[in-house]
C-alpha cells in the first residue's frame, strides 16, 4: 500500500541479506570450520521403547581417533522448551522412548572415524511394550511411557466450557456432527541441523547453532549443564529453513557443548537428513470430532469441539499444541458458545511440536470442511455462509481473545471475485472443482512460555558520528526476513536508506533477548521494539539538531539521510552531522526499545493459549483437476487474499503466501510423517516410513499452480506500521479448500489428510455402492475427559474467569515459581 | 572416466578448474565431489540437503552441465572444469540471475539458492529465453522449502529478459 508518508515501508525491496544469499555467502552453521576443531556423531536407539540396561563405550574410546565419548551419565539435568515438560536428556539414562532417542556421542577426528565408532558402542537393552498408535496409549497406561504427565500416557487432558454448550446445540435447528483426521507431516528445512560448540579464549562456552530460539537454547543449556547463563553464549546462525522445526533446544546442539567444555576443542555436528526426519518435532497427527449447532437463518449457535494428538514420544510445545486446536475456531467466526475438549498421548514415535500453523490447521481442516457441508445442506453458497459468520471487529470471542482489526470479509470478497467463484462453484464440468476456505492466525503468543513480566523482544540501536547505524535484536534469520523487518522499521524512523542500518541478530551476548522466531511473533514483536529505539533515536537527534538550526524539533523531518524543516526543506544537515551534533551534546548515542504485548482477557487456567495482540485472516479459493477413475489430483489455481494489515516489504510479504500455498498444498496432497514396523525377524521396531527426502514427497516445481494473491490492508493498531502476521496463516485454508475443491469436483468427501488419489477412488467406490460417499475416520474414540472448567461468554455476564475454578493465588502457590503463562499445568 | 583403485587412508592428487582456476589438492580417495569443495577447498557455498541426490541443493556445474556434486566422487573429475555460486560473480558484479533473485524474493533461506543458481544459469547459458515451461522443468530437481518457487521462476524470466529491478542503495 503506498502511503505517502513512507519511503522504506510498503516499497518493494531487495532484502537486506539478499546480496549474502545469492553468493553463497550466508554462513550457515555447518559452514563453519574452526581451528582445531572436532566432530561428534550420535547413537541414536534402533528400538522404540526399551529400558537401558548397560552401555559399554570401551571399545569406541580405544578407536584411533576417538577423543571423547559420552553416555547420559554426563547428562542428569533435564530440560525441556516448556516448564511444564523439562522430559528430555541430552542423551538418554533410563531408558530410550523412540527410534532415534540418542544414547551415546562421539567425539573424534572425523565424522567417518565417530561415525565407527559409534558402532562399537555397545548397548543392552530390555524391550518394553510399544505404543504405536493414539488409541494403545489411550488402552494401556502402563507401561508408562514418562513419569509425568495427566495419567497413564496421556500427556495432557484439556477441557473448557464458554456457556452451556449443550442446552445450545438441542436448541439449535441442526446439528452437524463430522469426525476428521489430520496426518502429520514434517518441516523438511532444506538445512539439515547443525551447531558448533567451543570454549571462548575466556573459558565461557560459545554454541553456534541453526536454531530458531536461541533465547530458548541459552536457558536449556543454563539448566541442563547447570552453568550461568552469563557464562554462556549462544548464536542462531540463519537458519536453511525452520518452519518450526529448529525450535526446540536440541540434545545435539546440549551434547557439542558438554563435549567442548570438556575438550576445551571446538565440537561440531551435522545431522544426516536420516536424523532430521526422526528430530522432528512437526504436524501432530489429531483426529477430532466437531459438533456444530446451526440456526435456521445460517448463523451459528455452538461448536463441541474434541481433539486426540499424537504426541510422539516427548513434550516438547506439546500442552500448547493441544490447547491451540482448540484455540482459534472463535477468533474466525462468530461462535457464541463453545466447549473445546483436547487430549494429547505419547507414544514411541518421534516428538511432534510446532510446524507452521502450530496446533491450528489441523481443526481449521476440520472446521472449513464442516462449513462447507453445512453450506450445502443449507443450500447456501459457502463463501455467503461464512459472511454471514465472521466475527465482528473489536470484539471479545467466547474464549476471552480479544479481536482488533479482521478484514476476512474483504478477503472472502476479494478470493471470490478473482476466481470468478460465482460462476465456476457447483457449476464446472464433472472432474473439476473450486472450493474454499477461511483461516486466521496469531501475530505472535501474547504470553511468553517462561512466566514472567519481560518485554518479549528488545532492540538496541548504536548510532555513532559515521552515520551508521547498527540495530541490534535477539530475532532470528530463518528466512522469512526478520533482518529485513529490522532494518526497515530503523531506516524508516530515522529517514536513511535500509542499506544503511547493519542487522546483528541472534546473539545472546551481543542482542537484546528476543523470544525467537516461531508464532508469527518477530514481525509485530520486534518490529514494535525497532520503532520504539529508533524514536528515541530521532528523538535524542531532533533534540540537538533543532537547537543548532533553531527549527522547533517537532518541525524537524527525517527523509533521504537528511534532518531538515519541514517549512524550509533547505535549512537542514545531512543525517550524518545530526548524528554528529547528537553525538556531540549527549556523548555516545544508544537508545533502547522493547515489546511486552498487552493483558490477556482471559482469567482461567489454559486462557493464556490464542491471545495475540493482533490476528491476521486469510481466504483463499483452490481449483482442481480430479481424475474421476485413478482419482489422480491436480491444482492448476489458488486465489488467496491475506489481511496483513500492512505489507512492510511486499516482495517477502509475497513470498511468506506463496510460500505457505505451496507448503499447504503438501500437506494436502502428499506429504506425510509415516511410521510401520519392521518385520518380527527383524526387531519389529517401529521406524519412519520413509526417513528420505525422495520419498518423503513434497511439491516440486512441476506441481506448483499459479497463485494470485491479493494484500489486504487495513492497518492494525497493534503493529509496526500497521502490519500483522504472514509467515503462518496463509497456509491454514489450503488444505480445506483443497479438499472442498475435491468435493465441487467429483462429489466425494475426504475428511482427512492428505488427499491422496487412492482415497479419493475409494470414496468413489463408496459412493457407486451406494454408501457413504466420503474416505476418513469412522470414529472419535471415548476419552474420560475431566470436569470442563466453565467460563460463561462475555455476553452472558462472563469475566473470563472460570466458576469452577480454585482461586489464581492458590494455584499460583501449588505450581511454583516457574510456571507457564500460556500452558499453566 | 574410471578412477583407479585408491588405498584408504592414501590421498591422491587431484587436479580441477574451480570457478576458472586451476587448484591441484590432496584428497581422500572416498569423497565426494560436494565435499572436497566444502571442506578441502573451503568453497562452502555449495550447500547439502541430503547426500543422496534428492534435494538438488549440491549442484554445481561440471564442464557446464549442472550436477549433484554429493553423487559424484571427487576422483571421477580430474582436470574437469567446475562452476560454484562462488563463480557467478565477475568483475565484483552480480550474474543477472543473482540480481534478479535477490530483487525479486527469489531467495529466502538461502540454502537451496547456489544450486538453483547454478542450474538456472546452465539453462539460460544454453537457452537464454526459455519458456516458463522450461525453467520449471531445469529446476524441478531443486528442492526449495521456502517460496513455492513461483518467485524464483519470475526470477529467472527476468535474467533471461536481462532486467532485473534496479534498487536502491543496494551493494551489487
Amino acid at each position: 500500500m503506498s502511503d505517502g508518508s513512507l519511503k522504506v515501508i510498503g516499497e518493494p525491496r531487495r532484502r537486506v541479506d539478499g546480496r549474502a544469499k545469492v553468493t553463497g555467502q550466508t554462513r550457515f552453521a555447518d559452514d563453519i570450520v574452526l581451528p582445531r576443531m572436532l566432530h561428534c556423531k550420535l547413537l541414536r536407539s534402533a528400538l522404540p521403547h526399551a529400558r537401558i540396561v548397560s552401555v559399554d563405550t570401551t571399545k569406541a574410546e580405544a578407536l584411533d581417533g576417538v577423543h571423547l565419548v559420552l553416555t547420559g551419565d554426563a547428562f542428569p539435568i533435564a530440560y525441556g522448551v516448556l516448564p511444564v515438560s523439562h522430559d528430555e536428556h541430552a542423551l538418554c539414562r533410563d531408558k530410550v522412548r523412540f527410534v532415534g532417542d540418542p544414547v551415546a556421542a562421539v567425539i573424534a577426528v572425523d565424522e567417518a572415524t565417530a561415525s565407527e565408532a559409534t558402532r562399537l558402542v555397545h548397548v543392552e537393552y530390555e524391550p518394553l511394550r510399544t505404543f504405536a498408535e493414539p488409541e494403545d496409549s489411550l488402552a494401556h497406561p502402563e507401561p508408562r511411557i514418562h513419569e509425568y504427565g495427566d495419567e497413564g500416557n496421556i500427556h495432557k487432558l484439556v477441557s473448557l466450557q464458554f456457556g452451556d454448550i449443550d442446552a445450545a446445540l438441542a436448541a439449535a435447528d441442526h446439528v452437524f456432527d463430522d469426525t476428521f483426521f489430520f496426518e502429520g507431516s514434517t518441516h523438511l528445512p532444506i538445512e539439515q541441523h547443525a551447531a558448533v560448540g567451543l570454549k571462548d579464549p575466556d573459558g565461557k562456552l560459545v554454541v553456534y547453532s541453526s536454531t530458531q530460539t536461541p533465547h530458548y537454547v541459552h536457558r536449556a543449556l543454563a539448566k541442563s549443564l547447570a552453568m550461568p547463563a552469563a557464562h554462556i553464549r549462544v548464536i542462531a546462525t540463519p537458519n536453511g529453513g525452520g518452519f518450526g522445526g529448529k525450535s526446540d533446544p536440541f540434545n545435539h546442539e546440549i551434547v557439542v557443548a558438554k563435549a567442548a567444555l570438556l575438550l576445551d576443542r571446538p565440537v561440531k555436528i551435522c545431522l544426516t537428513r536420516e536424523e532430521v526426519f526422526y528430530c522432528h518435532r512437526g504436524r501432530h497427527p489429531v483426529l477430532m470430532r466437531f459438533r456444530t449447532g446451526v440456526r435456521k437463518d445460517g448463523t451459528l449457535a455452538g461448536v463441541d469441539l474434541q481433539t486426540l494428538l499424537d504426541g510422539g514420544a516427548y513434550g516438547s510445545y506439546g500442552v500448547a499444541s493441544t490447547f491451540y486446536t482448540g484455540a482459534l475456531q472463535t477468533v474466525t467466526y462468530d461462535i457464541p458458545r463453545y466447549r473445546f475438549r483436547g487430549c494429547r498421548v505419547f507414544t514411541n514415535k518421534p516428538p511432534c511440536g510446532p510446524k507452521r500453523g502450530h496446533g491450528t490447521p489441523q481443526a481449521r481442516f476440520g472446521q472449513e470442511v464442516q462449513l462447507d457441508k453445512i453450506a450445502e445442506r443449507l443450500d447456501v453458497d459457502p463463501a455467503d455462509f461464512r459472511l454471514r459468520i465472521v466475527a465482528p471487529p473489536d470484539s471479545l470471542t467466547a474464549n476471552y481473545l480479544r479481536i482488533g482489526t479482521i478484514a476476512l470479509a474483504d478477503c472472502i470478497h476479494s478470493v471470490v471475485r478473482q476466481s470468478d467463484w460465482k460462476n465456476r462453484f457447483r457449476k464446472l464440468p464433472r472432474g473439476r472443482g473450486v472450493g474454499l476456505a477461511c483461516s486466521s492466525y496469531l501475530s505472535g503468543a501474547g504470553l511468553p512460555i517462561n512466566w514472567n513480566d519481560l518485554p518479549h523482544s528488545g532492540v538496541q540501536l548504536k548510532l555513532d558520528r559515521s552515520g551508521g547505524v547498527t540495530a541490534f535484536s535477539g530475532a532470528t534469520e530463518i528466512g522469512q526476513g526478520s533482518d529485513d523487518v529490522l532494518v526497515a522499521c530503523v531506516a524508516e524512523v530515522l529517514g536513511i536508506d535500509p542499506f544503511d542500518v547493519r542487522a546483528v541478530t541472534g546473539d545472546t551476548d551481543l542482542t537484546p533477548v528476543d523470544l525467537g522466531s516461531y508464532s508469527s511473533r518477530v514481525t509485530l514483536m520486534m518490529g514494535n521494539a525497532a520503532v520504539e529505539a529508533a524514536t528515541r533515536a530521532r528523538d535524542l537527534i531532533a533534540g540537538a539538531v533543532s537547537r543548532r538550526l533553531d527549527v522547533p524539533p517537532e518541525r524537524l523531518t527525517f527523509a533521504e539521510r537528511r534532518v531538515f524543516d519541514a517549512s524550509n526543506p533547505s535549512t537542514g544537515v545531512s543525517f550524518q552531522e545530526a548524528v554528529c551534533i547528537a553525538e556531540a551534546q549527549f556523548g555516545t548515542l544508544g537508545t533502547t526499545g522493547s515489546y511486552t504485548p498487552p493483558k490477556p482477557a482471559a482469567q482461567f487456567k489454559g486462557g493464556g493459549v490464542g491471545p495475540s495482540p493482533a490476528y491476521s485472516y486469510t481466504a483463499a479459493v483452490v481449483e482442481v483437476d480430479v481424475d474421476p477413475e485413478t482419482g489422480w489430483i491436480r491444482v492448476p489455481r489458488v486465489w488467496i487474499a491475506h489481511d496483513i494489515g500492512r505489507a512492510l516489504n511486499p516482495t517477502l510479504v509475497r513470498g511468506q503466501v506463496e510460500g505457505s500455498v505451496y507448503m499447504g498444498l503438501g500437506e494436502a496432497l502428499m506429504e506425510e510423517q509415516a511410521f510401520r514396523r519392521l518385520p518380527p525377524r527383524l526387531s519389529n521396531a517401529l521406524v519412519h516410513k520413509f526417513p528420505s527426502i525422495l520419498e518423503y514427497k513434497s511439491p516440486t516445481t512441476l506441481d506448483m499452480p499459479e497463485i494470485f494473491t491479493d494484500l489486504i490492508e487495513h492497518p492494525d493498531a497493534a503493529g509496526p506500521f500497521g502490519a500483522k502476521e504472514v509467515g503462518q496463516g496463509p497456509l491454514l485454508p489450503i488444505m480445506p479448500a483443497v479438499a472442498n475443491a475435491v468435493y465441487d469436483a467429483v462429489g466425494v468427501r475426504i475428511d482427512e489428510v492428505p488427499i491422496t488419489p487412492q482415497k479419493i477412488v475409494k470414496a468413489l467406490q463408496a459412493k457407486a455402492a451406494g454408501r457413504d460417499a466420503r474416505y476418513g475416520p469412522a470414529a472419535f474414540p471415548q476419552i474420560r475427559w475431566p470436569e470442563p472448567l466453565l467460563v460463561a461468554p462475555p455476553w452472558e455476564g462472563g469475566d473470563g474467569r472460570a466458576s469452577n475454578e480454585p482461586s489464581r493465588k492458590k494455584r499460583k502457590a501449588e505450581a511454583g515459581i516457574e510456571g507457564t503463562a500460556g500452558v499453566r499445568a | 572416466m574410471t578412477p583407479e583403485v585408491v588405498e584408504p587412508g592414501v590421498k591422491v592428487r587431484l587436479p580441477l578448474v574451480v570457478n576458472g582456476e586451476r587448484v591441484e589438492t590432496l584428497v581422500d580417495g572416498y569423497k565426494t565431489l560436494l565435499e572436497v569443495l566444502r571442506e578441502d577447498l573451503q568453497l562452502t557455498g555449495t550447500k547439502h540437503g541430503c547426500e543422496l541426490g534428492e534435494c538438488g541443493a549440491c549442484a554445481v556445474l561440471v564442464d557446464g552441465e549442472p550436477t549433484l556434486s554429493c553423487l559424484l566422487l571427487a576422483l571421477e573429475c580430474p582436470g574437469r572444469d567446475v562452476v560454484t555460486v562462488e563463480g557467478l560473480v565477475s568483475d565484483g558484479r552480480l550474474h543477472p540471475l543473482q540480481d534478479a533473485f535477490a530483487d525479486l524474493g527469489a531467495a529466502q533461506c538461502g540454502y537451496c539458492t547456489p544450486g538453483i543458481l547454478v542450474t538456472a544459469k546452465a539453462l539460460l547459458d544454453r537457452e537464454p529465453h526459455p519458456t516458463r515451461e522450461r525453467i520449471r522443468e531445469a529446476l524441478s530437481g531443486n528442492l526449495c522449502r521456502c517460496t513455492g518457487y513461483l518467485q524464483i521462476i519470475e526470477a529467472v524470466e527476468a535474467a533471461a529478459a536481462a532486467t532485473p529491478r534496479a534498487t536502491r542503495g543496494q551493494a551489487r
